[in-house]
């Protein structure tokens, strides 16, 4: 008989509902499939905490039922890629199998740039990724790294340390993968021979991994020079040396590569998929895009680009609502928040932006605050604050009388709770993706937005955990400004001298729902 | 209650209709300097297709036309083949493209240059933003042409071309789309598709490809048999990396989409709109109805999606299949209007009832969503519905509307008042340039939910005018 089994043993809903809700076949014998999570009702208490889990697809086992002990043997089953699965997926997370990304490329072409960045931004929409950088784990083989010459092939040695460094990390892809609940893998390195793709691709196969190429080309010597400069100098390769040595030691490190170097060919390789990028991103070859994943990949590295420029972020300034504790609302500026407005106005002026775009959100405080800088400015309704449902305008103290469950659940989960009839901090980084995106196109942006959404913004480019975002400090009357350099973002915060309440609420030490309301309010901020 | 009345002559106003704050000054609306548009293009751009005829541009250029239209950027199909079937009243044969063909050149130069002329009209005059000049543009001088047309006005210029060198997709082409063009009315299939094939034979002579080396300079996107490969060069704009996104994203796999609402919910038979109510009895029976009905229908791989709330969700259960939820198929939010009958909205807020019935479609509701809104946050349901092959989507009235819109080219005046009754399965099934549609009936009586727009929608109204049309309710 086929028993649909809960992953979680405390779930009170383990075996029953289950059963009815994927039409398992009761004459299979042997095999019992375990669920993670939504199939759970949403009555069930447990439910909120688990639905993280629901991003790692079904898990099935086969268990004849004469063992029915043995549920520690977990094998994700490649063959189950066609057959019925038992979950549901956020929309964003559509894969069916993991997914493992192979940058191909020569040396300094930014196949590691993209890699993080790329990593950066799907971890960011909920898709548990991982970059794997064949570099370091030679880096950790080798212990030092002498010249070029390692990188040499006729060199036997160096040959056999690479291979071994290669297959190390497609065996912590898989462990990744397969174990930890991983959902892509970036690797990360040259790949530039056909042989070295072929085992790749063996491997995904065998692991019932899907293959995607990230092929960057680029023949335009100032933007390698650039490269160059800007990341291989400081790389711990060349800790030791001086700016030209190390140049002239990693030209020709790359011209070792460039014999051998077989890209991805319209012929050869038109069963492959993958994205061939040309100069920077001039021009694309996009094959056999697969899945949903895939595409979203494809769109974002199309629309990226590496041209210098800076992002500013910053909230409205200081609501009525604010300064009286109370939340959300659509309230106007006070007098120290129109001064902020005016010194927010005298700012951009003396920074001397280059074709400065300035975006705020549909609501009042954030329009007001743009109105004084007297430029042009575009209206995102995706940038509306994180809507508290039934807890619109009410002040913490007020959330903990009316709601002291929902307001411990908030604590135990911030990223995750939603509010009543409200929106959740996961729900807004979804809402705010086009708006990234559209970031990422632009040159020079000035955001002005709230607290919830400039923390989601922010977590995107630092690259700030779900666990985290909910408490980056984002305070009212700071301009945040974020130039990307290197493989990250710097940052620069500026205070501009018009006082306001502070609106930033630590979590508390106790997140129990049944704690008193002292322990509750210990980090509310002060206000009127 | 809906302005902000202040002495600050620089304060902010809300508009009624649409919810946005502007700059109040003095009694007048002054230029604002914000957009609440998303600001998809400043200047228009003209969408050049090329290609060897039967090579999908017209398919092409429809379908993304209907797309650019419902995310509301306005679009026009310039066929030019219409353009020659006006200038050239009756077709007789191939013969008329034969590049030889001295007269019939002059006739095509001539339709060409029409099609030109009236693009720029459609930017000038009708607020156009994106134009499609849906032509084989083969030849380097007529893109030439059409590249000087543009940078003298200041449009930008994106190529699409369609490369396909399989037989099959070709023939399948032209059974489904030429051998019922007017030009073959009086034709029969043989002689037809024979036509047809010295026609394509004709254009061949002096086909060009856009040149990866030549026409480096240009913003296109090359289209290998269908889909499987694309080629995309200098992208300028987030008009063009929508429209690249999209084009990548569609395909030609035969599929069917069923769209349909939940079950009858407790609140619909009270009238109440909105909320989060579970199914009424004949709600449930419709749910048992709806999984017997995809049972026999025999769809393979169907997926099933839901929004996040109840009604939905309920109404999936029944199917005893894998089902997912997207937050973004929830219902409009009527926000202060959540939960209220359309008599306690006339009874409460008047004059937000009147401006709703006044333009459904952009009118926001008072700390909630309009239509408009709505078609923004369905925009990657779309995308990934034409990613997808057979899906059955569960949904609510006004994100049905949105959805059958989409598919069936509506307009945004039209959208809100399409008839999308409970217990109604609509299946949409592509077919030639459009989308057949199957309106199944599943036997489960259920309210009727459908408000028309009543005759007086003036702010002064009385009240009897404004409930005029409001649908029986308990």
């Amino acid at each position: 008989m086929c028993v649909c089994v809960c992953v979680f043993e405390d779930c009170p809903f383990r075996f029953e509902n289950c059963k009815k809700q994927h039409g398992v076949d009761d004459n299979k014998k042997s095999s019992v499939i375990l669920v993670a999570v939504v199939l759970c009702p949403q009555s069930c208490p447990l439910r909120r905490d688990r639905e993280q889990v629901g991003v790692a697809a079904v898990l099935r086992t086969r268990i004849c039922t004469s063992r029915p002990e043995t549920t520690s043997v977990l094998r994700r089953d490649a063959a189950m890629r066609g057959s019925k699965r038992c979950r549901r997926d956020r929309p964003v997370c559509m894969t069916n199998c993991p997914t493992l990304i192979v940058m191909v490329g020569l040396p300094a072409r930014g196949k590691t740039y993209i890699s993080k960045k790329l990593t950066r931004y799907l971890n960011w929409i909920g898709v548990p990724t991982k970059e794997f950088n064949v570099g370091q784990y030679r880096r950790e083989c080798l212990k030092i790294y002498k010249n070029f010459e390692f990188f040499r092939p006729d060199n036997e040695e160096g040959l056999k340390i690479r291979r071994q460094c290669a297959l190390s990390a497609l065996n912590d892809v898989r462990q990744y993968l397969c174990m930890e609940g991983g959902q892509v893998a970036v690797f990360d390195a040259t790949n530039t021979t056909r042989e070295r793709r072929d085992t790749i691709t063996r491997f995904a196969e065998q692991n019932g991994f899907k293959v995607f190429f990230v092929e960057s080309v680029c023949e335009d010597p100032d933007v390698i020079a650039e490269n160059i400069v800007q990341v291989k100098l400081g790389s711990p390769d060349y800790i030791d040396c001086n700016t030209e040595e190390a140049v002239a030691d990693f030209m020709k490190r790359i011209k070792c590569y460039e014999n051998s170097y077989q890209p991805l060919d319209e012929g050869l390789d038109r069963e492959l998929s993958y994205i061939k990028i040309m100069d920077v991103g001039r021009r694309y070859l996009v094959n056999r895009v697969l899945d949903h994943i895939q595409s979203r990949i494809v769109y974002y590295l199309m629309n990226i680009h590496i041209t210098p420029r800076s992002i500013y972020l910053c909230r409205h300034g200081e609501s009525d609502l604010n300064v009286r504790g109370r939340i959300g609302g659509d309230s106007g500026l006070t007098s120290r928040g129109k001064e902020y407005a005016k010194s927010l106005g005298h700012f951009i002026q003396e920074q001397n932006i280059k074709d400065l775009k300035v975006w705020t959100s549909q609501m009042k405080r954030t329009i007001q605050t743009a109105e004084a800088l007297a430029v042009p400015y575009e209206q995102w309704k995706a940038l509306n604050e994180i809507d508290a449902g039934v807890c619109e305008e009410m002040m913490y103290e007020e959330i903990q009388e009316h709601f002291p469950l929902e307001f411990a659940l908030r604590d135990q989960d911030k990223y995750r709770y939603r509010y009543p009839k409200g929106e959740s901090y996961e729900d807004l980084v979804q809402r705010l993706e086009p708006v990234i995106m559209e970031l990422e196109r632009q040159e020079n942006v000035l955001v002005i937005c709230h607290q919830a959404v400039m923390r989601c913004l922010l977590a995107y480019f630092l690259d700030k955990s779900a666990e985290e975002l909910p408490y980056l400090k984002c305070p009212l009357h700071t301009v945040l400004k974020l130039t990307p350099v290197a493989y990250g973002c710097k940052v620069e915060s500026i205070f501009l001298n018009v006082e306001a309440v502070n609106t930033h609420r630590d979590k508390p030490e106790n997140v129990d729902i049944s704690r008193p309301t002292e322990e509750a309010l210990l980090t509310v901020p002060a206000h009127q | 209650m809906l302005y902000n009345m202040s002495s600050e002559q620089n304060e902010l106003t809300q508009t009624p209709l649409l919810k946005i704050w502007v700059p109040w000054v003095h009694s007048t609306l002054s230029r604002r300097r914000g957009s609440s548009v998303p600001q998809f293009t400043n200047s228009p751009t003209v969408i050049v297709m090329v290609g060897l005829p039967a090579r999908g541009k017209t398919y092409i250029s429809k379908k993304l036309a209907r797309y650019l239209n419902w995310i509301g950027v306005n679009t026009a199909v310039f066929n030019l083949g219409q353009y020659r079937r006006e200038a050239v009243q009756t077709y007789k044969n191939y013969e008329f493209f034969r590049p030889d063909n001295e007269e019939a050149m002059k006739i095509r130069r001539n339709c060409a240059s029409n099609a030109l002329t009236d693009i720029g009209a459609y930017f000038t005059k009708e607020q156009g933003q994106v134009a499609v000049f849906d032509a084989t543009n083969t030849t380097r001088e007529r893109r030439g042409l059409i590249l000087s047309f543009a940078k003298e006005k200041g449009y930008k210029v994106f190529f699409v071309e369609s490369v396909c060198d399989d037989p099959d997709i070709i023939e399948q082409n032209i059974m489904q789309v030429k051998l019922s063009s007017p030009d073959y009315e009086n034709c029969d299939k043989e002689e037809a598709l024979e036509d047809f094939l010295k026609r394509i034979e004709c254009y061949k002579m002096t086909y060009v490809p856009l040149d990866e080396e030549k026409d480096r300079h240009l913003s296109y996107i090359k289209i290998f048999n269908v889909g499987s490969r694309y080629l995309v060069n200098r992208v300028q704009d987030h008009i063009q990396s929508r429209i690249v996104y999209y084009l990548m994203n569609i395909h030609v796999t035969p599929r069917s989409i069923y769209l349909s609402r939940h079950g009858e919910s407790d609140l619909n038979l009270l009238g109440r709109i909105g909320g989060d109510s579970g199914l009424s009895t004949r709600g449930q029976m419709y749910a048992s109805a709806l999984a017997a009905f995809v049972q026999s229908q025999s769809i393979r791989d169907l997926k099933v999606w839901t929004s996040h709330m109840k009604r939905t969700i309920q109404t999936a259960e029944a199917l005893g299949v894998p089902y997912e939820q997207w937050k973004a198929l929830n219902e409009i939010d009527a926000g202060m209007c959540e939960e209220m009958t359309y008599e306690e909205i006339q009874d409460h807020h008047p004059e937000e009832f009147a401006l709703r019935d006044q333009d459904k479609y952009r009118y926001r509701y008072p700390k909630g969503e309009s239509y408009e809104d709505m078609v923004h946050r369905l925009e990657p349901v779309i995308m990934e519905l034409e990613r997808q092959e057979n899906v059955l989507v569960i949904c609510h009235q006004a994100v049905m509307r949105c959805l059958l819109a989409y598919f069936l080219d509506k307009s945004a005046d039209e959208l809100p008042y399409l008839r999308c009754p409970l217990h109604t399965v609509l299946k949409l099934t592509p077919v030639a340039y459009g989308c057949k549609v199957e309106s199944i009936f599943l036997n489960v009586q259920a309210v009727n939910t459908h408000r028309e727009k009543p005759p007086n929608v003036d702010i002064n109204r009385k009240t009897e005018d404004a409930l005029q049309t409001v649908p029986e309710h308990v």
